[in-house]
């Protein structure tokens, strides 16, 4: 299984919705389409949706943490948001809070959190 | 009701089939969805530990009954290098893999019994089970 995951662009930012069983594969992909699409767009913002992932372990939950430290490298914000709460509960037992990650509830919290982080 | 499933670990796939299988079996038996996704997760992370260190090896996920209750109790064996210090590696943030793995504390925590056999240069076996609930799961 190597499934592509679309990134959107919508004004300044881009949308990613993931909704596929995440290998190590595709999500080690996801991250080198993620950072070359900031690249080519000039996005300034990011929000990835994970309302449809029913699982994070500490491999995915690390892929995730790293790119958006490199989104940040390149001085692009990412917010996390739709995380489920038996993913919330999971991560946090399994010794991963994702502290230094803003997150949201919603896409369209996300959204507002891009804004206001980014002053647009 | 005798149940039994095996999976054998050989690669970066066997991990995702792995998890389905877990997920499968938690939900059949009437785990709840968080219980579901810690049995998912906890196989996810042994089955990576089983790829990561040992290479090659298996996870069996089985129905378990005792007087009053029911489980599912996953085995995760290898023959790889075995574990060195297992007191250090039951140490939260330990892990000698460059940071992949959550390691052992965290899938302790996520099930209800836990236990870790490991013989040097032999290799490792980790048991838990998850005990099925009445109320949400």
């Amino acid at each position: 299984m190597n499934t592509k995951i679309p990134i959107l662009k919508l004004y300044n930012y881009l949308f990613v919705s993931i909704q596929w069983e995440l290998d190590d594969q595709t999500a080690l992909q996801f991250q080198e389409s993620l950072l070359q699409r900031i690249h080519e767009t000039g996005a300034s913002g990011v929000v990835i949706d994970l309302t449809y992932v029913d699982m994070i372990d500490s491999f995915i939950a690390k892929v995730l943490g790293d790119v958006i430290s490199m989104a940040k490298m390149m001085g692009v914000k990412v917010v996390l948001t739709g995380i489920q709460p038996a993913v919330a509960i999971t991560l946090v037992e399994l010794g991963i809070h994702l502290q230094d990650v803003d997150t949201a509830l919603d896409l369209e919290k996300g959204l507002e959190l891009l804004q206001k982080g980014l002053g647009d | 009701m005798a149940y039994q499933s095996s999976i054998k670990i050989l690669s970066e796939s066997d991990i995702v089939s792995a998890r389905q299988l877990g997920r499968n079996i938690a939900k059949k038996l009437g785990f709840g969805t968080v219980d579901q996704t810690r049995i998912t997760t906890v196989i996810s992370e042994l089955a990576r530990n089983i790829y990561l260190y040992a290479g090659k090896g298996e996870i069996h996920i089985e129905l378990i009954n005792s007087l009053e209750k029911r489980g599912l109790k996953i085995r995760a064996l290898d023959h790889g290098p075995g574990i060195q210090d297992i007191r250090v590696a039951m140490e939260d943030g330990y892990s000698t893999s460059g940071g992949l793995g959550a390691g052992l504390p965290g899938v302790k925590r996520l099930m209800d019994e836990f236990d870790l056999t490991s013989t040097d240069g032999k290799g490792t076996t980790v048991v838990v089970v998850k005990w099925l609930r009445g109320g949400i799961g």
